[in-house]
C-alpha cells in the first residue's frame, strides 16, 4: 500500500516516541471485539460480515496507528478550525415543527396520534 | 435557440441571456430537463416534472433575479421539502423532509429552480460513488469508470451537460475529487462559509457545501448566493468580503507553493518519486505530468513557483481524517434508529424488543462502507481508546493547521494535483478500503485545516481528465477564484467532449 506512512514501530523500526499503550500493534481486532463494538453501535451483523470486518478494521487501524509515532506533547487538540464569535442567537421563543408534520415520516405513530410508536416491553 | 446552443452556454452565460431576453428561463429548464430525463449515467435520484414546483417561483419572475432561472442539480443529502432526500441510503428510502436546507433555499430565492437530486455515496462516505443504494454513477468520459465521489452524481451531471451546475458537499474531498475525475470545477469553501442546516450530516466539523460547475466564473456565481451566516447553524459565519466574479488575467506577483509531501517529490527531476520522509505519495506519472505542465503555464502568467514550501504533517492527514470523520459519523448516524423517519425493520423483531428493532433496522438499512465507518468510529471513541485515537487525531489536526499557517507566510496558495489518479475502473477498488481511502490523499489536509480549495481541470491523461488543486488561507475565496480563473483561461481545457 503506497501513500500511507509505514508503521515501522512494530517491525523494530527506530524512532518510537511516547506511544500510547492502545496503539501497540499489530492492531488485531478479533471476532469478540467486532461483536462488542457492534453492540455499542446498535448494529446487528450477519455471521459472514464479522470476519471481513475484523480483517478490514485491523488493517485500517494498523495504518492509522502511525499517528502514535508523532511527538504531540503539549499540542492542543483542534475540534473547530475557524474562530466564531457571537454564535448564540437571542433566546426567544419561535414556532417549531407542527406535531403532524413531525410525525408524518414516522414508521409508526401511537394510537392517539400524538407520538412516535416503538416496540414496548409493556405491550 | 436550439437545445444544443442552449446546452453549450455556461450557467453564467445562460443567466445573462435570460436577463437580456435572448433566452427564456422555461426553455432553458426544459432543455436540461429533457437531457436529465434521458440520463444513462445514473446521475439522478429524483427529477423535477414538467411544470412542477421547483422552489424558485414562476419562470416569468426569474428574469429579474441574480441567477435568472438557471436550474440547479442538488446532491441527495440536502434536505428539500416534500422531495425525496435519501443521502444515497436505503435507511432513508422515500424520506421527504419537512424543510429545505439553507444553501438550497438561498439559491432558489436567488432564482435557481431545482432540476433534480443527484446520486452520491451513501451518507457521503466514498470516493467513487459505488457506495450508493441507488447504484453507481458512470463517468461521462468513460462509462467503464467511476466519476469519483462522494458528489459523483453532481459531478457527472455537470460534466455530461445534464445540469448547468450543481451543489455538492466536501468532507475530505467529496467535491474536489469528483470534479477532478469528471473534468469540471469544484470548490470547497472555508469551513462555515455555507450553512450546514438541512445537510444530512456525515462529519460535522468537516462537512462543507460548495459548487460543482463547468467553469470558475460559474463557481463564483453559485458560491456568491450560497454563503452567509445562518442562525440555524451556529458554526456558519459571515465572510469578511462578498464573493466577486473573477476577472484576473495574469498571476504576476502570486506565489504558488508546491509541497513535496503532496506532489510526489521535489520537482527537480524527481517527479513520481518520493515525498518528504521517504513516503510515497502514490501519484500517477500522467497526473504529475499534467500538474507540472500547469505549473509551467502559471509561471508564464507571472506566478512565482515556490518548491521549498513544506507541509511536514500532511502525510499523516489521511490517518487523522480516518479517525475523526468515522468518529463523528458514528455519532451523527446514531439518529437512524427506525423511530422518527426512514426504514424500520419489522421482520423478526418482536413487538417487545426495542433494542432488537434498532439493531435490525441499522443492519438492514446501512451499506457495507457505512457499517465499516460506524464500527471504526465507535471503536475509536470507545473507553480506553479515545485518547489514543480521537485525542491524538485532534492534535495532528492542530499540527496540520499550523503547517498551512506556516506555508501561507511564504506563499499565497498551495498547489497540488487534486487526486493521485485519473478516474479508475468500476469495481477496481471496492475490495480494498485502504486503496479507496488513498483517493483523498491530497484533499484531506485542507479539510482538516478548514481552508478553501478549488479543483480545476488541467489536462487529460489517456483521454481522462486531471484536476489541479489550489488552496488558500481561510476566507481567501475571492483571491482563490481569481487565480483559478487566470489559470483556467491559460489552460483552455475543453470539456465539451463529455457533453456530446
Amino acid at each position: 500500500m503506497s501513500g500511507w506512512p509505514r508503521n515501522d514501530r512494530c517491525r523494530g523500526g527506530p524512532g518510537t516516541i511516547g506511544v500510547a499503550a492502545a496503539l501497540e500493534c499489530p492492531t488485531m481486532i478479533d471476532r469478540e471485539q467486532v461483536l462488542h463494538v457492534a453492540r455499542l453501535a446498535r448494529l446487528r451483523l450477519d455471521e459472514e460480515e464479522i470476519e471481513p470486518l475484523a480483517r478490514e478494521l485491523s488493517a485500517i487501524l494498523d495504518h492509522v496507528a502511525h499517528i502514535g509515532e508523532l511527538d504531540l506533547d503539549g499540542v492542543a487538540p483542534t475540534s473547530h478550525v475557524v474562530e466564531i464569535e457571537d454564535a448564540l442567537r437571542a433566546d426567544e421563543p419561535h414556532e417549531c415543527l407542527p406535531r403532524a408534520v413531525a410525525l408524518a415520516q414516522a414508521p409508526a405513530v401511537s394510537p392517539d396520534g400524538k407520538g412516535f410508536a416503538v416496540p414496548s416491553p409493556q405491550a | 435557440m436550439s437545445s444544443a446552443d442552449i446546452i453549450a452556454l455556461s450557467a453564467a452565460e445562460a443567466a445573462h441571456q435570460i436577463a437580456t431576453g435572448a433566452l427564456s428561463a422555461n426553455d432553458l429548464f426544459e432543455a436540461y430537463r429533457a437531457r436529465a430525463q434521458a440520463d444513462d449515467l445514473n446521475c439522478f435520484t429524483w427529477l423535477a416534472s414538467a411544470g412542477g414546483e421547483t422552489g424558485a417561483g414562476a419562470a416569468e419572475d426569474l428574469r429579474e433575479r441574480p441567477l435568472a432561472g438557471v436550474p440547479l442539480a442538488v446532491k441527495d443529502l440536502f434536505c428539500t421539502a416534500g422531495i425525496p432526500s435519501q443521502s444515497g441510503s436505503k435507511i432513508l428510502a422515500g424520506y421527504e423532509p419537512p424543510y429545505t436546507a439553507t444553501a438550497v433555499a438561498r439559491l432558489q430565492t436567488a432564482g435557481a429552480p431545482l432540476l433534480g437530486k443527484t446520486n452520491q455515496d451513501e451518507f457521503a462516505m466514498g470516493s467513487s460513488n459505488e457506495n450508493s443504494a441507488f447504484g453507481p454513477v458512470l463517468n461521462p468520459w468513460d462509462r467503464e469508470r467511476v466519476p469519483g465521489g462522494s458528489s459523483g452524481g453532481s459531478a457527472a451531471a455537470v460534466a455530461a451537460g445534464l445540469a448547468p451546475w450543481a451543489l455538492g458537499t466536501d468532507t475530505g474531498g467529496s467535491i474536489r475529487q469528483p470534479a477532478a475525475l469528471c473534468g469540471i470545477v469544484g470548490l470547497k469553501p472555508t469551513y462555515g462559509a455555507v450553512s450546514r442546516y438541512g445537510m444530512i450530516a456525515f462529519a460535522s466539523s468537516l462537512d462543507q457545501a460548495g459548487p460543482l460547475t463547468r467553469d470558475v466564473t460559474d463557481a463564483a456565481l453559485l458560491l456568491k448566493h450560497m454563503v452567509g451566516r445562518d442562525p440555524r447553524d451556529a458554526t456558519s459565519l459571515r465572510l469578511p468580503t462578498e464573493i466577486e466574479l473573477p476577472g484576473r488575467e495574469d498571476l504576476k506577483g502570486v506565489r504558488l507553493g508546491v509541497p513535496a509531501e503532496l506532489t510526489g517529490g521535489s520537482g527537480e527531476g524527481d517527479a513520481g518519486g518520493r515525498g518528504a520522509d521517504g513516503r510515497e505519495a502514490g501519484i500517477e506519472p500522467g497526473v504529475l505530468d499534467a500538474f507540472r505542465a500547469a505549473l509551467g503555464l502559471a509561471a508564464d502568467l507571472g506566478a512565482e513557483i515556490v518548491e521549498t514550501v513544506s507541509l511536514p504533517h500532511a502525510p499523516h492527514a489521511l490517518s487523522a481524517y480516518y479517525v475523526l470523520a468515522p468518529a463523528e459519523a458514528s455519532s451523527n448516524l446514531a439518529r437512524f434508529d427506525g423511530v422518527r423517519y426512514g426504514l424500520r425493520a419489522r421482520e423478526g423483531a418482536t413487538e417487545s424488543d426495542l433494542l432488537e428493532m434498532y439493531e435490525r433496522t441499522r443492519h438492514d438499512g446501512f451499506g457495507p462502507e457505512v457499517k465499516r465507518r460506524i464500527m471504526l468510529g465507535t471503536y475509536a471513541l470507545s473507553a480506553g481508546y479515545y485518547d489514543a485515537y480521537y485525542g491524538r487525531a485532534q492534535r495532528v489536526r492542530t499540527r496540520i493547521a499550523e503547517d498551512f499557517a506556516g506555508a501561507f507566510a511564504e506563499v499565497d496558495f498551495i498547489v497540488t494535483p487534486t487526486a493521485p489518479t485519473v478516474a479508475f475502473e468500476l469495481g477496481s477498488k471496492t475490495d480494498d478500503p485502504l486503496a479507496m481511502y488513498m483517493n483523498d490523499y491530497c484533499t484531506v489536509p485542507m479539510s482538516l485545516a478548514g481552508i478553501p480549495a478549488i479543483s480545476i481541470p488541467c489536462g487529460l491523461s489517456d483521454g481522462l481528465p486531471i484536476g489541479l488543486q489550489l488552496a488558500g488561507p481561510a476566507f481567501s475565496e475571492n483571491e482563490l477564484l481569481d487565480a483559478a480563473y487566470a489559470l483556467e483561461s491559460a489552460l483552455g481545457f475543453d470539456g465539451s467532449l463529455a457533453r456530446a
